[in-house]
């Protein structure tokens, strides 16, 4: 081992954002590539393609600004996965017996916000290891909603898509941005709001403090609790509020363990993409367009077994982890309990 | 621990190792109990009577010896799982995958069963057991070496190769090795041989006492030798294992492989003592349940059997209580996650004790940037 230090040899400006950009850039030139490719050849099934791209990273991104919120205030959110699915059992419960969809909705944002307080409260109150609060939270909600579960209960409808006027028609990317259902638009929003706030705002700035050096926040007069625990709280509800996509918009009726991973792929998602919500939003539609693809393969009637199709994303998410963990920074104080002195 | 340090001192006061047995056990016991009230409000909520629900329980578990003897069958492959996630603990590493070792553990056995023809059935049953063992031991090293040489977190590695096992067992017993035999449809294996059949003495599966013995092994390794004290050093901190000359990549490694064979292990014994064949969904969440039994038992192979037992007896009774008193099975579900909450928020339950906390049994884990 060597102490000395040296210096790092300069590099140019051009290569340094090669480095740190180059494989980024690469993925987004050759997917669009691929679409134009496949527009050319037939618009409806890209229109689908692009369409169903946009369905399947929706749960994705929000569970991942879900665990970002949490990570930059060095809460780790394993139980994403739960949050999801006991937020989309009780919005679908909740519009079971009230047959109205908004309340519904408000309920599976409530319930995700409870279990961010839950997780909150055994993490920083509790100090518990945070990996097992989580994993807690998970088999709580599995069990929960397994016992509570009754088979053959549909949803009074679903929230439809609303057409954003002439730009639903815009060629390609027109149906799959602009004639999307509310919860799909508020994941737009979302992701631009909690980008600015983290990266701009005064409460982003004291969350960043906080992840990575809660010591030096709290001799600054931050609530290193009280910011915390806001931001589980707020991740739990945006979690709930993925619950809601998949009970209230994409399918329509509950089923047990209906999140299948998603909440853990999210956790891949949110690595991806750098800790960042736009980074994380284009990691999301990479996840999203890898199964939509694979949607596609299985129309096409490509023989290959649907097992092998079907393990796609949680292999992508196993490569993704093992190529990127170590090239990101991620918050300093992640996953440690803080002590007051 | 403490039970073993004052056991060493001899017998110089018995009164001692009754109170470290209490501090070990009170919390356990106080979480069971807690979790089984608040089952009984949930029973009752629902519309039904939780003394009769918990009473027939009872009686499916231990109301006879046919009865003992199913919880004892189920309590044996859960031994295995939550061997395998408390013996990755003492790493440090959380292995949540000792779900989808199992179920390559379970196949790889039944395979191993049915194909290999013409051997004594001492040695065909050992080597099927083997055989599975093995495959959860080389699938656990792929979250093994991912998490020793790249970083990647073993939670979301393993969970993501529950998914593929589940996946890649499905298309195998759907698919090449589907059973053939007078018309079947089920996606199953053709059955085992009776050479490679487990069998059980009396009411009480063999496979028991191999997961008792299993256990002490496991204490025996994590204790009594260098690579276990490596083990425990890697867990209480990577960085005073590496400045010590400990090879913490490997450690990290080899760890995975033995706790994925143990739940490979448990799978196989589940295939060649009970089910007889490969059958998706036959060996569903018993994975998870090793995460329960780890904590439930203080991550200690001895805590581990009364733990297993107990979440063994749920199993094996949950069907005569849906029976007898009416009650969907998946309550059971409900109070093995609170048991878990409660065993894990033990400051909760510390209070209501007006215990203090130890020091030095705590678990923690790495979070992402760590290697």
């Amino acid at each position: 081992m060597q102490t000395t230090t040296t210096l790092p040899a300069p590099v140019s400006p051009w290569k340094r954002f090669l480095k740190q950009w180059g494989m980024t850039l690469g993925i987004v030139l050759s997917v669009v590539v691929i679409i134009i490719w496949q527009y050319s050849l037939n618009e409806n099934i890209t229109e689908a393609v692009l369409a169903s791209t946009i369905r399947q990273s929706t749960p994705l991104v929000l569970g991942a600004l879900c665990g970002l919120l949490g990570e930059r205030s060095a809460v780790i959110n394993i139980g994403i996965e739960g949050q999801m699915l006991l937020g989309a059992f009780i919005g679908f419960l909740v519009n079971v017996w009230t047959g109205n969809l908004l309340l519904a909705v408000f309920a599976a944002i409530i319930t995700g916000a409870i279990m961010g307080l839950l997780l909150a409260y055994m993490s920083v109150t509790l100090k518990m290891d945070q990996i097992i609060g989580g994993t807690v939270i998970n088999i709580l909600a599995l069990g929960l909603t397994g016992y509570f579960y009754q088979v053959g209960l549909t949803t009074n409808g679903k929230l439809q898509p609303i057409p954003l006027g002439p730009l639903a028609d815009i060629p390609i990317v027109g149906p799959a941005l602009f004639n999307n259902p509310p919860i799909t638009y508020a994941t737009f929003v979302l992701v631009i709001l909690v980008h600015y706030i983290l990266f701009y705002t005064k409460w982003g700035l004291r969350t960043r403090a906080v992840g990575e050096h809660p010591r030096a926040a709290d001799t600054l007069g931050i609530n290193v609790f009280k910011v915390r625990y806001v931001n589980v709280i707020i991740g739990g509800a945006i979690a709930g509020l993925a619950g809601a996509f998949l009970t209230l918009e994409a399918v329509g009726s509950f089923e047990r363990n209906m999140t299948n991973g998603r909440g853990f792929v999210a956790l891949a998602v949110m690595i991806f993409g750098k800790f960042t919500p736009l980074g994380a939003w284009g990691a999301a539609l990479l996840f999203g367009f890898a199964s939509a693809m694979q949607t596609q393969l299985q129309f096409a009637g490509i023989n290959v077994p649907h097992q092998f199709i079907g393990i796609l994303p949680y292999v992508l998410t196993i490569v993704v982890l093992a190529g990127f963990v170590g090239r990101t920074h991620v918050p300093a104080a992640d996953g440690v309990p803080y002590e007051k002195e | 621990m403490d039970d073993q340090q004052t056991s060493e001192e001899g017998s110089q006061s018995f009164k001692a190792w009754l109170s470290a047995l209490w501090r070990v056990m009170a919390i356990p016991l106080a979480a069971v109990l807690l979790a089984l009230v608040i089952g009984a409000v949930l029973l009752a909520i629902s519309g039904a009577n939780p003394f009769r629900a918990y009473a027939a329980l009872i009686e499916g578990s231990f109301g006879n010896m046919k009865a003992f003897g199913r919880t004892l069958a189920k309590a044996t492959p859960l031994i295995f799982s939550g061997l395998a996630v408390a013996f990755a603990f003492k790493a440090g590493l959380f292995n949540i995958g000792a779900q989808g070792q199992l179920l390559f553990g379970a196949l790889v056995s039944a395979v191993a069963g049915f194909m290999i023809k013409g051997l004594p059935p001492f040695l065909h049953a050992t080597l099927a057991l083997l055989a599975g063992a093995t495959a959860g031991a080389l699938f656990a090293a792929i979250p093994g070496v991912l998490k020793a040489y790249t970083g990647a977190h073993e939670v979301i590695t393993t969970i993501m190769l529950n998914y593929v096992a589940i996946n890649i067992t499905d298309y195998i017993a759907d698919g090449p090795l589907k059973d053939t035999s007078g018309g079947n449809v089920i996606a199953r294996t053709p059955a085992i041989l009776d050479s490679a059949k487990i069998p059980s003495i009396g009411e009480i599966p063999l496979g028991f006492f191999l997961a008792v013995l299993a256990s002490v092994l496991v204490w025996w390794l994590l204790w009594r030798t260098t690579l276990g004290f490596e083990i425990r050093t890697v867990g209480l901190s990577p960085h005073a294992a590496k400045y010590a000359g400990m090879k913490v990549a490997f450690t990290v490694t080899l760890t995975m492989v033995i706790s994925g064979f143990l739940a490979g292990m448990g799978g196989g014994i589940e295939t060649l003592g009970i089910v007889g064949r490969y059958q998706p969904g036959f060996n569903a969440g018993l994975g998870f349940d090793g995460i329960t039994i780890a904590l439930l038992g203080k991550t200690h192979p001895f805590g581990i059997i009364p733990a297993a037992i107990l979440i063994g007896a749920m199993k094996a009774g949950a069907s005569t209580m849906q029976f007898n008193a009416g009650v969907a099975k998946e309550i059971t579900d409900v109070i093995q996650a609170l048991m878990l909450f409660f065993v894990t928020a033990d400051m909760i339950v510390r209070k209501i004790l007006r215990t203090k906390a130890e020091s030095g049994e705590k678990i923690t884990l790495s979070g992402w940037g760590q290697q």
